[in-house]
Protein backbone atom coordinates (compact mmCIF):
# COMPACT_ATOMS: atom_id res chain seq x y z
CA UNK A 1 0.00 0.00 0.00
CA UNK A 2 2.89 2.42 0.93
CA UNK A 3 3.80 1.57 -2.97
CA UNK A 4 0.85 2.97 -4.13
CA UNK A 5 1.33 6.52 -2.60
CA UNK A 6 4.03 7.09 -4.60
CA UNK A 7 2.85 5.75 -7.89
CA UNK A 8 -0.27 5.35 -9.71
CA UNK A 9 0.03 1.61 -9.82
CA UNK A 10 -2.48 -0.38 -8.03
CA UNK A 11 -1.41 -3.57 -6.34
CA UNK A 12 -4.52 -6.02 -5.77
CA UNK A 13 -4.61 -9.28 -6.35
CA UNK A 14 -1.60 -10.06 -8.16
CA UNK A 15 -1.19 -13.63 -10.01
CA UNK A 16 1.40 -14.99 -11.52
CA UNK A 17 -0.13 -14.92 -14.89
CA UNK A 18 -1.24 -10.66 -14.81
CA UNK A 19 1.21 -8.35 -16.23
CA UNK A 20 0.69 -4.44 -15.86
CA UNK A 21 -1.26 -2.72 -18.39
CA UNK A 22 -3.05 1.01 -18.76
CA UNK A 23 -6.16 0.67 -17.35
CA UNK A 24 -9.13 3.97 -18.52
CA UNK A 25 -11.43 4.73 -15.41
CA UNK A 26 -12.99 8.11 -17.31
CA UNK A 27 -12.47 10.93 -19.18
CA UNK A 28 -9.03 12.79 -17.90
CA UNK A 29 -8.58 9.43 -15.82
CA UNK A 30 -6.08 6.29 -16.39
CA UNK A 31 -3.74 4.41 -14.71
CA UNK A 32 -1.42 1.74 -14.49
CA UNK A 33 -2.60 -1.73 -13.03
CA UNK A 34 -0.50 -5.02 -12.47
CA UNK A 35 -3.21 -7.12 -11.99
CA UNK A 36 -4.21 -6.68 -15.56
CA UNK A 37 -4.80 -10.90 -17.08
CA UNK A 38 -2.62 -12.06 -19.76
CA UNK A 39 -3.58 -11.77 -23.45
CA UNK A 40 -4.92 -15.10 -25.19
CA UNK A 41 -4.54 -16.90 -28.58
CA UNK A 42 -8.00 -16.17 -29.89
CA UNK A 43 -7.72 -17.27 -32.93
CA UNK A 44 -5.37 -19.59 -35.35
CA UNK A 45 -3.46 -16.53 -37.00
CA UNK A 46 -2.82 -14.57 -33.29
CA UNK A 47 0.37 -13.20 -32.14
CA UNK A 48 1.18 -12.60 -28.73
CA UNK A 49 3.85 -9.81 -28.54
CA UNK A 50 5.92 -8.51 -25.76
CA UNK A 51 5.92 -4.83 -25.74
CA UNK A 52 9.06 -3.02 -26.32
CA UNK A 53 7.86 0.84 -26.88
CA UNK A 54 4.63 1.84 -26.59
CA UNK A 55 4.14 5.74 -27.94
CA UNK A 56 0.66 7.40 -26.81
CA UNK A 57 -1.04 9.14 -29.90
CA UNK A 58 -2.58 12.52 -29.83
CA UNK A 59 -5.57 10.48 -30.91
CA UNK A 60 -4.91 8.80 -27.37
CA UNK A 61 -5.76 11.95 -25.78
CA UNK A 62 -9.12 12.24 -28.08
CA UNK A 63 -10.02 8.27 -25.69
CA UNK A 64 -8.28 10.02 -22.66
CA UNK A 65 -10.76 13.17 -23.03
CA UNK A 66 -13.73 10.88 -23.32
CA UNK A 67 -14.59 12.13 -26.92
CA UNK A 68 -14.82 8.84 -28.74
CA UNK A 69 -17.88 7.10 -28.24
CA UNK A 70 -18.31 3.22 -26.90
CA UNK A 71 -14.91 3.58 -25.16
CA UNK A 72 -15.66 1.64 -22.18
CA UNK A 73 -14.05 1.58 -18.69
CA UNK A 74 -11.13 -0.77 -18.30
CA UNK A 75 -9.87 -0.93 -21.70
CA UNK A 76 -6.46 -0.41 -22.34
CA UNK A 77 -4.97 1.72 -24.93
CA UNK A 78 -2.06 1.96 -27.41
CA UNK A 79 -2.08 1.65 -30.91
CA UNK A 80 1.54 2.33 -31.76
CA UNK A 81 4.40 -0.24 -30.41
CA UNK A 82 7.08 -2.39 -31.49
CA UNK A 83 7.25 -6.10 -29.46
CA UNK A 84 8.57 -9.64 -29.56
CA UNK A 85 6.87 -12.20 -30.58
CA UNK A 86 6.13 -14.34 -27.52
CA UNK A 87 3.68 -17.04 -28.71
CA UNK A 88 2.17 -17.98 -32.57
CA UNK A 89 -1.10 -19.55 -33.53
CA UNK A 90 -1.07 -22.55 -35.56
CA UNK A 91 -1.75 -20.79 -39.03
CA UNK A 92 0.85 -18.07 -38.50
CA UNK A 93 3.99 -18.51 -41.31
CA UNK A 94 5.60 -15.30 -41.81
CA UNK A 95 6.83 -14.45 -37.78
CA UNK A 96 8.62 -16.82 -35.28
CA UNK A 97 8.90 -16.19 -31.68
CA UNK A 98 11.74 -13.79 -30.85
CA UNK A 99 10.89 -11.43 -34.05
CA UNK A 100 11.18 -7.99 -32.99
CA UNK A 101 8.00 -6.22 -34.95
CA UNK A 102 6.86 -2.65 -35.64
CA UNK A 103 2.82 -3.25 -35.17
CA UNK A 104 0.73 -1.18 -37.80
CA UNK A 105 -1.93 0.61 -35.51
CA UNK A 106 -4.25 -0.94 -38.65
CA UNK A 107 -5.92 -4.63 -38.06
CA UNK A 108 -5.93 -5.88 -41.22
CA UNK A 109 -7.28 -9.51 -42.72
CA UNK A 110 -5.36 -9.21 -45.64
CA UNK A 111 -8.14 -10.67 -47.85
CA UNK A 112 -11.27 -8.79 -47.68
CA UNK A 113 -11.65 -6.54 -50.86
CA UNK A 114 -10.21 -3.16 -49.01
CA UNK A 115 -6.99 -5.00 -48.23
CA UNK A 116 -6.62 -6.73 -51.05
CA UNK A 117 -6.32 -3.29 -52.79
CA UNK A 118 -3.86 -2.23 -49.85
CA UNK A 119 -6.48 0.37 -47.77
CA UNK A 120 -5.28 -1.70 -44.84
CA UNK A 121 -7.04 1.53 -42.80
CA UNK A 122 -10.54 -0.01 -44.35
CA UNK A 123 -10.49 -3.47 -43.60
CA UNK A 124 -14.04 -4.69 -43.26
CA UNK A 125 -13.39 -8.23 -41.54
CA UNK A 126 -12.04 -6.62 -37.99
CA UNK A 127 -14.37 -4.01 -36.54
CA UNK A 128 -17.92 -5.92 -35.76
CA UNK A 129 -19.44 -2.48 -34.01
CA UNK A 130 -18.80 -0.36 -36.65
CA UNK A 131 -19.02 -0.71 -40.77
CA UNK A 132 -17.55 2.65 -40.66
CA UNK A 133 -14.02 2.08 -38.95
CA UNK A 134 -11.84 -0.43 -39.05
CA UNK A 135 -9.92 -2.88 -36.30
CA UNK A 136 -7.40 -0.58 -34.62
CA UNK A 137 -5.20 -1.93 -31.19
CA UNK A 138 -6.77 0.24 -28.08
CA UNK A 139 -8.84 2.68 -29.38
CA UNK A 140 -12.37 2.13 -28.05
CA UNK A 141 -15.29 -0.34 -28.81
CA UNK A 142 -15.97 1.41 -32.32
CA UNK A 143 -12.60 0.26 -33.43
CA UNK A 144 -13.02 -3.23 -32.87
CA UNK A 145 -12.58 -3.68 -28.79
CA UNK A 146 -9.37 -5.18 -29.14
CA UNK A 147 -6.78 -4.54 -25.91
CA UNK A 148 -3.77 -2.22 -27.05
CA UNK A 149 -0.01 -1.88 -26.35
CA UNK A 150 0.27 0.20 -23.80
CA UNK A 151 0.80 -3.04 -21.91
CA UNK A 152 3.64 -5.23 -21.17
CA UNK A 153 1.70 -7.76 -23.19
CA UNK A 154 -0.41 -7.57 -26.24
CA UNK A 155 -2.64 -9.88 -28.75
CA UNK A 156 -2.09 -9.28 -32.41
CA UNK A 157 -4.56 -11.05 -34.41
CA UNK A 158 -3.56 -11.69 -37.97
CA UNK A 159 -0.36 -12.12 -36.96
CA UNK A 160 0.72 -12.61 -41.41
CA UNK A 161 -0.50 -9.31 -42.13
CA UNK A 162 0.23 -6.78 -39.72
CA UNK A 163 3.48 -6.66 -38.01
CA UNK A 164 6.31 -6.06 -39.71
CA UNK A 165 9.89 -7.32 -38.12
CA UNK A 166 12.22 -4.52 -37.60
CA UNK A 167 15.53 -4.45 -39.92
CA UNK A 168 18.49 -4.78 -37.64
CA UNK A 169 19.78 -1.17 -39.13
CA UNK A 170 16.75 0.35 -37.68
CA UNK A 171 16.38 1.46 -34.18
CA UNK A 172 13.83 0.67 -32.21
CA UNK A 173 13.11 4.17 -31.52
CA UNK A 174 12.84 4.97 -34.89
CA UNK A 175 10.64 1.82 -35.81
CA UNK A 176 8.24 2.82 -33.46
CA UNK A 177 7.22 5.53 -35.20
CA UNK A 178 6.82 3.58 -38.44
CA UNK A 179 3.16 2.45 -36.22
CA UNK A 180 1.48 5.65 -37.06
CA UNK A 181 2.71 8.79 -36.45
CA UNK A 182 4.92 9.24 -39.55
CA UNK A 183 3.30 7.30 -42.13
CA UNK A 184 0.18 9.24 -40.88
CA UNK A 185 2.11 12.40 -41.68
CA UNK A 186 3.43 11.02 -45.01
CA UNK A 187 -0.01 10.28 -46.36
CA UNK A 188 -1.62 13.21 -45.42
CA UNK A 189 0.86 14.80 -47.45
CA UNK A 190 0.52 12.19 -50.08
CA UNK A 191 -3.13 12.85 -50.02
CA UNK A 192 -2.34 16.79 -50.73
CA UNK A 193 -1.92 16.32 -54.12
CA UNK A 194 1.31 18.33 -53.78
CA UNK A 195 2.68 19.15 -57.05
CA UNK A 196 6.61 20.20 -57.47
CA UNK A 197 6.62 24.41 -56.61
CA UNK A 198 3.10 24.37 -54.93
CA UNK A 199 2.02 26.20 -51.50
CA UNK A 200 0.27 23.58 -48.61
CA UNK A 201 -0.36 24.95 -45.64
CA UNK A 202 -0.11 22.57 -42.48
CA UNK A 203 -2.64 22.66 -39.67
CA UNK A 204 -1.34 21.18 -36.27
CA UNK A 205 2.36 20.93 -35.61
CA UNK A 206 2.15 17.48 -33.40
CA UNK A 207 4.44 14.23 -34.32
CA UNK A 208 1.97 13.69 -37.62
CA UNK A 209 2.51 17.40 -38.33
CA UNK A 210 5.42 17.55 -37.98
CA UNK A 211 6.08 14.13 -40.08
CA UNK A 212 3.83 15.75 -42.67
CA UNK A 213 6.01 19.06 -43.06
CA UNK A 214 8.92 17.13 -43.79
CA UNK A 215 6.49 14.49 -46.61
CA UNK A 216 5.60 17.77 -48.14
CA UNK A 217 9.50 19.13 -48.88
CA UNK A 218 10.02 15.20 -50.21
CA UNK A 219 6.64 15.81 -52.83
CA UNK A 220 8.14 19.08 -53.72
CA UNK A 221 5.67 21.17 -51.99
CA UNK A 222 7.45 24.79 -52.83
CA UNK A 223 6.37 26.30 -50.01
CA UNK A 224 5.39 24.27 -46.39
CA UNK A 225 3.15 26.76 -44.24
CA UNK A 226 2.97 24.90 -40.26
CA UNK A 227 0.13 27.10 -37.54
CA UNK A 228 0.01 25.92 -34.63
CA UNK A 229 -0.28 27.44 -31.21
CA UNK A 230 2.33 25.90 -29.13
CA UNK A 231 6.05 27.79 -29.76
CA UNK A 232 8.21 25.29 -28.65
CA UNK A 233 6.56 23.25 -31.63
CA UNK A 234 6.46 25.97 -34.18
CA UNK A 235 10.55 26.18 -33.96
CA UNK A 236 10.47 21.88 -33.65
CA UNK A 237 9.11 21.57 -36.77
CA UNK A 238 10.68 24.76 -37.91
CA UNK A 239 13.94 23.23 -37.48
CA UNK A 240 12.74 19.59 -38.80
CA UNK A 241 10.90 20.24 -42.15
CA UNK A 242 12.69 23.16 -43.12
CA UNK A 243 9.85 25.42 -43.51
CA UNK A 244 7.87 28.28 -41.95
CA UNK A 245 6.10 27.94 -38.96
CA UNK A 246 3.09 30.48 -37.46
CA UNK A 247 1.20 30.92 -34.22
CA UNK A 248 -2.39 31.73 -34.60
CA UNK A 249 -2.48 33.31 -31.36
CA UNK A 250 -0.89 36.13 -32.70
CA UNK A 251 -3.24 36.50 -36.19
CA UNK A 252 -6.64 38.14 -36.11
CA UNK A 253 -7.47 35.37 -38.40
CA UNK A 254 -5.54 32.55 -39.77
CA UNK A 255 -7.58 32.20 -42.92
CA UNK A 256 -6.77 35.71 -43.49
CA UNK A 257 -3.22 35.49 -42.98
CA UNK A 258 -2.76 32.61 -45.22
CA UNK A 259 -4.67 34.66 -48.13
CA UNK A 260 -2.20 37.44 -47.98
CA UNK A 261 0.72 35.47 -47.49
CA UNK A 262 -0.35 33.38 -51.11
CA UNK A 263 -1.61 36.75 -53.19
CA UNK A 264 -4.86 35.96 -51.54
CA UNK A 265 -5.42 33.15 -53.72
CA UNK A 266 -5.06 30.77 -50.72
CA UNK A 267 -2.19 27.80 -50.04
CA UNK A 268 -2.88 24.80 -53.18
CA UNK A 269 -3.50 22.26 -50.21
CA UNK A 270 -3.92 22.35 -46.88
CA UNK A 271 -3.49 19.28 -44.71
CA UNK A 272 -5.63 18.94 -41.16
CA UNK A 273 -3.05 17.16 -38.81
CA UNK A 274 -5.36 18.48 -35.21
CA UNK A 275 -8.49 16.42 -35.05
CA UNK A 276 -11.18 16.80 -32.62
CA UNK A 277 -9.66 19.13 -29.83
CA UNK A 278 -8.78 22.14 -31.69
CA UNK A 279 -8.18 25.21 -30.33
CA UNK A 280 -8.90 28.36 -32.05
CA UNK A 281 -12.50 28.66 -31.75
CA UNK A 282 -15.09 28.73 -28.86
CA UNK A 283 -18.10 28.00 -30.46
CA UNK A 284 -16.90 24.75 -31.92
CA UNK A 285 -14.76 24.29 -28.41
CA UNK A 286 -18.14 24.63 -26.58
CA UNK A 287 -20.11 22.17 -29.44
CA UNK A 288 -17.56 19.82 -29.51
CA UNK A 289 -15.33 19.31 -26.49
CA UNK A 290 -17.36 20.60 -23.61
CA UNK A 291 -20.92 19.42 -24.79
CA UNK A 292 -20.32 16.82 -27.55
CA UNK A 293 -22.99 17.82 -29.49
CA UNK A 294 -20.55 17.50 -32.52
CA UNK A 295 -17.71 14.91 -33.31
CA UNK A 296 -15.09 17.64 -31.43
CA UNK A 297 -14.22 20.83 -32.91
CA UNK A 298 -13.33 20.99 -36.80
CA UNK A 299 -11.66 24.35 -36.50
CA UNK A 300 -8.65 22.76 -38.28
CA UNK A 301 -10.97 21.54 -41.13
CA UNK A 302 -12.98 24.85 -40.98
CA UNK A 303 -9.36 26.75 -41.43
CA UNK A 304 -8.45 24.44 -44.26
CA UNK A 305 -11.83 24.98 -46.25
CA UNK A 306 -12.14 28.62 -46.06
CA UNK A 307 -7.67 29.04 -46.70
CA UNK A 308 -7.37 26.82 -49.65
CA UNK A 309 -7.40 27.93 -53.11
CA UNK A 310 -9.96 27.51 -55.07
CA UNK A 311 -9.90 24.03 -57.20
CA UNK A 312 -7.37 22.94 -54.36
CA UNK A 313 -7.18 20.16 -51.89
CA UNK A 314 -7.63 19.67 -48.41
CA UNK A 315 -6.03 16.77 -46.43
CA UNK A 316 -8.03 15.19 -43.17
CA UNK A 317 -6.31 12.59 -40.88
CA UNK A 318 -7.11 14.28 -38.19
CA UNK A 319 -9.55 12.09 -36.12
CA UNK A 320 -12.90 12.98 -35.16
CA UNK A 321 -15.94 11.19 -33.96
CA UNK A 322 -18.30 9.54 -36.54
CA UNK A 323 -20.72 11.69 -35.13
CA UNK A 324 -21.12 15.19 -37.18
CA UNK A 325 -19.20 18.19 -37.67
CA UNK A 326 -19.91 21.67 -38.46
CA UNK A 327 -17.50 22.66 -41.66
CA UNK A 328 -18.57 25.50 -44.26
CA UNK A 329 -20.09 22.78 -46.76
CA UNK A 330 -21.23 25.31 -48.69
CA UNK A 331 -17.94 26.68 -49.57
CA UNK A 332 -16.60 22.86 -50.48
CA UNK A 333 -19.24 23.70 -53.66
CA UNK A 334 -18.58 27.16 -54.02
CA UNK A 335 -14.57 26.94 -54.34
CA UNK A 336 -14.67 23.23 -56.10
CA UNK A 337 -12.42 21.74 -53.31
CA UNK A 338 -11.16 18.25 -53.41
CA UNK A 339 -11.26 16.54 -50.10
CA UNK A 340 -9.06 13.73 -49.15
CA UNK A 341 -9.27 11.90 -46.18
CA UNK A 342 -8.44 8.47 -44.61
CA UNK A 343 -7.16 6.35 -41.70
CA UNK A 344 -3.12 5.64 -43.41
CA UNK A 345 -2.16 2.51 -44.80
CA UNK A 346 0.22 1.97 -42.53
CA UNK A 347 2.04 -1.28 -43.71
CA UNK A 348 2.20 -0.17 -47.55
CA UNK A 349 4.35 2.51 -46.31
CA UNK A 350 7.04 0.81 -44.01
CA UNK A 351 9.43 -0.32 -46.49
CA UNK A 352 9.74 2.63 -48.41
CA UNK A 353 9.22 5.03 -45.21
CA UNK A 354 12.39 2.83 -44.09
CA UNK A 355 14.29 3.55 -46.81
CA UNK A 356 14.28 7.91 -45.99
CA UNK A 357 15.29 6.48 -42.97
CA UNK A 358 18.39 4.94 -43.93
CA UNK A 359 19.03 7.24 -46.42
CA UNK A 360 19.37 9.63 -43.41
CA UNK A 361 16.91 12.00 -44.97
CA UNK A 362 14.91 11.59 -41.62
CA UNK A 363 15.40 10.58 -38.17
CA UNK A 364 11.57 10.00 -36.51
CA UNK A 365 12.93 9.26 -33.17
CA UNK A 366 13.96 13.27 -32.75
CA UNK A 367 9.85 13.98 -31.83
CA UNK A 368 10.23 11.29 -28.55
CA UNK A 369 10.62 14.32 -26.08
CA UNK A 370 9.96 11.83 -22.60
CA UNK A 371 10.86 8.57 -21.97
CA UNK A 372 8.40 7.57 -19.06
CA UNK A 373 7.95 4.02 -17.67
CA UNK A 374 4.67 2.06 -18.51
CA UNK A 375 4.11 2.52 -14.32
CA UNK A 376 3.56 5.90 -14.55
CA UNK A 377 1.30 6.37 -17.40
CA UNK A 378 -1.33 8.66 -16.29
CA UNK A 379 2.07 10.98 -15.13
CA UNK A 380 2.82 10.84 -19.21
CA UNK A 381 -0.56 11.57 -20.38
CA UNK A 382 -1.33 14.07 -18.46
CA UNK A 383 1.96 16.10 -19.03
CA UNK A 384 1.23 15.16 -23.04
CA UNK A 385 -2.72 16.15 -22.97
CA UNK A 386 -1.40 19.71 -21.18
CA UNK A 387 1.99 19.95 -23.65
CA UNK A 388 3.98 20.41 -20.59
CA UNK A 389 7.33 20.10 -19.88
CA UNK A 390 7.72 21.23 -23.93
CA UNK A 391 6.66 17.51 -24.34
CA UNK A 392 6.44 16.42 -28.21
CA UNK A 393 5.65 12.78 -28.27
CA UNK A 394 6.14 10.41 -24.76
CA UNK A 395 7.04 7.09 -25.36
CA UNK A 396 6.50 4.83 -22.38
CA UNK A 397 8.32 1.69 -21.73
CA UNK A 398 7.02 -1.57 -20.15
CA UNK A 399 9.41 -2.75 -17.26
CA UNK A 400 9.62 -6.26 -19.28
CA UNK A 401 10.68 -4.52 -22.16
CA UNK A 402 14.60 -5.55 -21.99
CA UNK B 1 3.58 35.77 -56.80
CA UNK B 2 3.76 32.28 -55.62
CA UNK B 3 4.88 31.00 -58.29
CA UNK B 4 7.80 32.63 -57.53
CA UNK B 5 8.41 30.33 -54.50
CA UNK B 6 9.98 27.66 -56.64
CA UNK B 7 12.67 26.54 -54.03
CA UNK B 8 16.39 27.22 -54.95
CA UNK B 9 16.93 24.13 -52.75
CA UNK B 10 18.57 23.55 -49.74
CA UNK B 11 16.27 21.19 -48.24
CA UNK B 12 17.52 18.10 -47.38
CA UNK B 13 15.49 15.26 -50.00
CA UNK B 14 13.50 18.01 -51.17
CA UNK B 15 11.59 15.87 -54.46
CA UNK B 16 12.37 12.81 -54.05
CA UNK B 17 9.44 11.69 -54.38
CA UNK B 18 8.07 13.85 -56.43
CA UNK B 19 7.08 11.13 -58.82
CA UNK B 20 3.62 9.91 -58.11
CA UNK B 21 4.76 6.66 -58.99
CA UNK B 22 7.31 6.13 -56.11
CA UNK B 23 4.55 7.26 -53.52
CA UNK B 24 3.22 4.04 -52.24
CA UNK B 25 -0.09 5.32 -51.01
CA UNK B 26 -0.51 6.34 -55.25
CA UNK B 27 -2.89 5.19 -56.52
CA UNK B 28 -5.08 4.81 -53.56
CA UNK B 29 -7.14 1.20 -54.90
CA UNK B 30 -3.73 -0.99 -55.79
CA UNK B 31 -3.20 -4.71 -55.13
CA UNK B 32 0.11 -5.41 -53.71
CA UNK B 33 2.63 -7.09 -56.38
CA UNK B 34 3.86 -8.64 -52.76
CA UNK B 35 1.04 -9.53 -51.69
CA UNK B 36 -1.03 -8.91 -48.31
CA UNK B 37 0.83 -11.68 -45.97
CA UNK B 38 -2.61 -13.35 -45.96
CA UNK B 39 -2.42 -16.99 -47.36
CA UNK B 40 -6.48 -17.74 -46.86
CA UNK B 41 -9.30 -16.45 -49.47
CA UNK B 42 -11.45 -16.22 -46.63
CA UNK B 43 -9.79 -15.99 -42.81
CA UNK B 44 -11.31 -18.49 -40.46
CA UNK B 45 -13.85 -17.18 -38.16
CA UNK B 46 -13.17 -16.16 -34.31
CA UNK B 47 -15.32 -17.68 -31.81
CA UNK B 48 -16.82 -16.52 -28.58
CA UNK B 49 -19.16 -13.45 -29.82
CA UNK B 50 -20.41 -11.39 -26.82
CA UNK B 51 -20.95 -8.25 -27.93
CA UNK B 52 -22.91 -6.05 -30.33
CA UNK B 53 -22.34 -5.50 -33.94
CA UNK B 54 -23.84 -2.94 -36.30
CA UNK B 55 -26.80 -3.16 -38.03
CA UNK B 56 -25.04 -2.28 -40.99
CA UNK B 57 -23.33 -5.60 -40.85
CA UNK B 58 -24.63 -8.93 -41.47
CA UNK B 59 -23.12 -10.03 -38.55
CA UNK B 60 -19.66 -10.34 -36.40
CA UNK B 61 -16.51 -9.77 -37.85
CA UNK B 62 -13.43 -12.48 -38.49
CA UNK B 63 -11.76 -11.18 -35.70
CA UNK B 64 -13.11 -8.83 -33.01
CA UNK B 65 -11.22 -7.55 -29.30
CA UNK B 66 -13.03 -8.79 -26.11
CA UNK B 67 -11.33 -6.10 -24.11
CA UNK B 68 -14.46 -5.15 -21.93
CA UNK B 69 -17.59 -7.46 -22.31
CA UNK B 70 -20.75 -5.21 -22.07
CA UNK B 71 -22.35 -5.17 -18.66
CA UNK B 72 -24.37 -3.30 -16.14
CA UNK B 73 -26.71 -0.72 -16.82
CA UNK B 74 -24.25 1.09 -18.91
CA UNK B 75 -24.91 -2.32 -21.12
CA UNK B 76 -28.07 -2.08 -21.53
CA UNK B 77 -28.11 1.69 -22.69
CA UNK B 78 -25.25 0.24 -25.27
CA UNK B 79 -27.80 -2.58 -26.61
CA UNK B 80 -30.23 -0.11 -26.86
CA UNK B 81 -27.58 2.26 -29.00
CA UNK B 82 -26.86 -0.68 -31.30
CA UNK B 83 -30.25 -0.68 -32.77
CA UNK B 84 -29.83 2.46 -34.33
CA UNK B 85 -28.09 2.30 -37.76
CA UNK B 86 -24.40 4.31 -37.97
CA UNK B 87 -25.98 6.81 -39.16
CA UNK B 88 -28.62 8.15 -36.79
CA UNK B 89 -27.24 10.52 -34.35
CA UNK B 90 -29.12 8.55 -31.77
CA UNK B 91 -26.68 5.44 -32.00
CA UNK B 92 -23.73 7.49 -31.37
CA UNK B 93 -25.48 9.90 -28.62
CA UNK B 94 -26.32 6.79 -26.77
CA UNK B 95 -23.30 5.46 -26.44
CA UNK B 96 -21.59 8.35 -24.76
CA UNK B 97 -23.97 8.33 -22.44
CA UNK B 98 -23.51 4.85 -21.71
CA UNK B 99 -19.79 5.78 -21.44
CA UNK B 100 -20.52 8.59 -18.87
CA UNK B 101 -22.94 6.19 -16.93
CA UNK B 102 -20.04 3.67 -17.22
CA UNK B 103 -17.49 5.74 -15.33
CA UNK B 104 -19.79 5.81 -12.34
CA UNK B 105 -20.00 1.80 -12.59
CA UNK B 106 -16.09 1.81 -13.13
CA UNK B 107 -15.69 3.66 -9.78
CA UNK B 108 -18.28 1.60 -7.94
CA UNK B 109 -16.39 -1.52 -9.52
CA UNK B 110 -13.48 0.09 -8.34
CA UNK B 111 -14.36 0.29 -4.26
CA UNK B 112 -16.25 -3.40 -4.43
CA UNK B 113 -12.86 -4.53 -5.37
CA UNK B 114 -10.87 -2.94 -2.87
CA UNK B 115 -9.05 -0.55 -4.96
CA UNK B 116 -9.51 3.07 -4.01
CA UNK B 117 -9.52 5.50 -6.97
CA UNK B 118 -6.95 8.05 -7.07
CA UNK B 119 -8.72 10.37 -8.53
CA UNK B 120 -5.95 13.17 -8.67
CA UNK B 121 -3.23 10.75 -9.28
CA UNK B 122 -5.41 8.95 -12.37
CA UNK B 123 -5.38 12.26 -13.92
CA UNK B 124 -1.33 13.02 -13.46
CA UNK B 125 -1.97 15.79 -11.32
CA UNK B 126 1.22 14.52 -9.86
CA UNK B 127 3.47 16.00 -12.22
CA UNK B 128 1.36 19.92 -12.00
CA UNK B 129 4.21 19.69 -8.71
CA UNK B 130 7.12 20.13 -11.18
CA UNK B 131 5.27 22.67 -13.66
CA UNK B 132 3.54 25.57 -13.37
CA UNK B 133 -0.23 24.85 -14.79
CA UNK B 134 -3.54 26.64 -14.13
CA UNK B 135 -5.45 23.72 -12.46
CA UNK B 136 -8.22 25.82 -11.03
CA UNK B 137 -9.42 26.07 -15.09
CA UNK B 138 -9.17 22.52 -15.16
CA UNK B 139 -11.64 22.06 -12.20
CA UNK B 140 -14.09 24.59 -13.52
CA UNK B 141 -14.07 23.44 -16.97
CA UNK B 142 -14.61 19.69 -15.91
CA UNK B 143 -17.46 21.08 -13.34
CA UNK B 144 -19.07 22.43 -16.45
CA UNK B 145 -19.25 19.22 -18.57
CA UNK B 146 -20.52 17.55 -15.56
CA UNK B 147 -23.67 19.91 -15.44
CA UNK B 148 -24.13 20.24 -18.87
CA UNK B 149 -24.20 16.47 -19.50
CA UNK B 150 -27.64 15.54 -18.34
CA UNK B 151 -28.73 18.77 -20.03
CA UNK B 152 -27.73 17.26 -23.26
CA UNK B 153 -29.32 13.88 -23.02
CA UNK B 154 -32.81 15.64 -21.74
CA UNK B 155 -32.56 18.36 -24.69
CA UNK B 156 -31.13 16.23 -27.40
CA UNK B 157 -32.21 12.75 -26.78
CA UNK B 158 -35.12 12.23 -24.31
CA UNK B 159 -37.56 14.78 -26.20
CA UNK B 160 -37.53 13.03 -29.87
CA UNK B 161 -39.65 9.62 -30.33
CA UNK B 162 -35.79 7.80 -31.58
CA UNK B 163 -38.22 5.99 -34.20
CA UNK B 164 -38.21 9.28 -36.34
CA UNK B 165 -34.45 9.79 -36.47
Amino acid sequence: MEHRLQCSVIQVGTKEADMIATNYRGPYRIRADRNKSMPRMEHPNDAIIRVTRSLICGSDLHLYHGLVPDCRVGSVFGHEFTGIVEEIGSSVQNLKVGDHVVVPFNIACGSCLFCQHQLYGNCNETAPQSAAAAGFFGYSHTTGGYDGGQAEYVRVPFADVGPFIIPDDIDVDDAVLLADAYPTGYQAAEMAEIKPGDTVAIFGAGPVGIFAAKAAQWLGAGRVIVIDKEDYRLEFVKRFAQCEAYNFLEMDDPVLFLKRETDFLGPDSCIDAVGCEASGSKLQGILGVKMLIQAGSAVAVQWAINAVKKGGTVSVVGVYGPTANLIPLGNIVNKGITVRANQASVKRHIPHLIEHIRNGLIKPSEVLTHRVPLEEVADAYHLFSSKLDHCIKPVLIPPRAA
Amino acid sequence: MQESFIPTNSVHGWGVDADKSVRPNYPMWKKSAQGTGAHWTEPEQQLGFNDFHSLERPGPTKVFGKTVAPSGLSGKIRKLAFSYGEGSFAHWMTLILADRINVVEGLIDDVTHGVMPGLLKERGWNVDKQFKTKRYKRVVNLSIMAALLPIVYFVFLKKKNPSNL
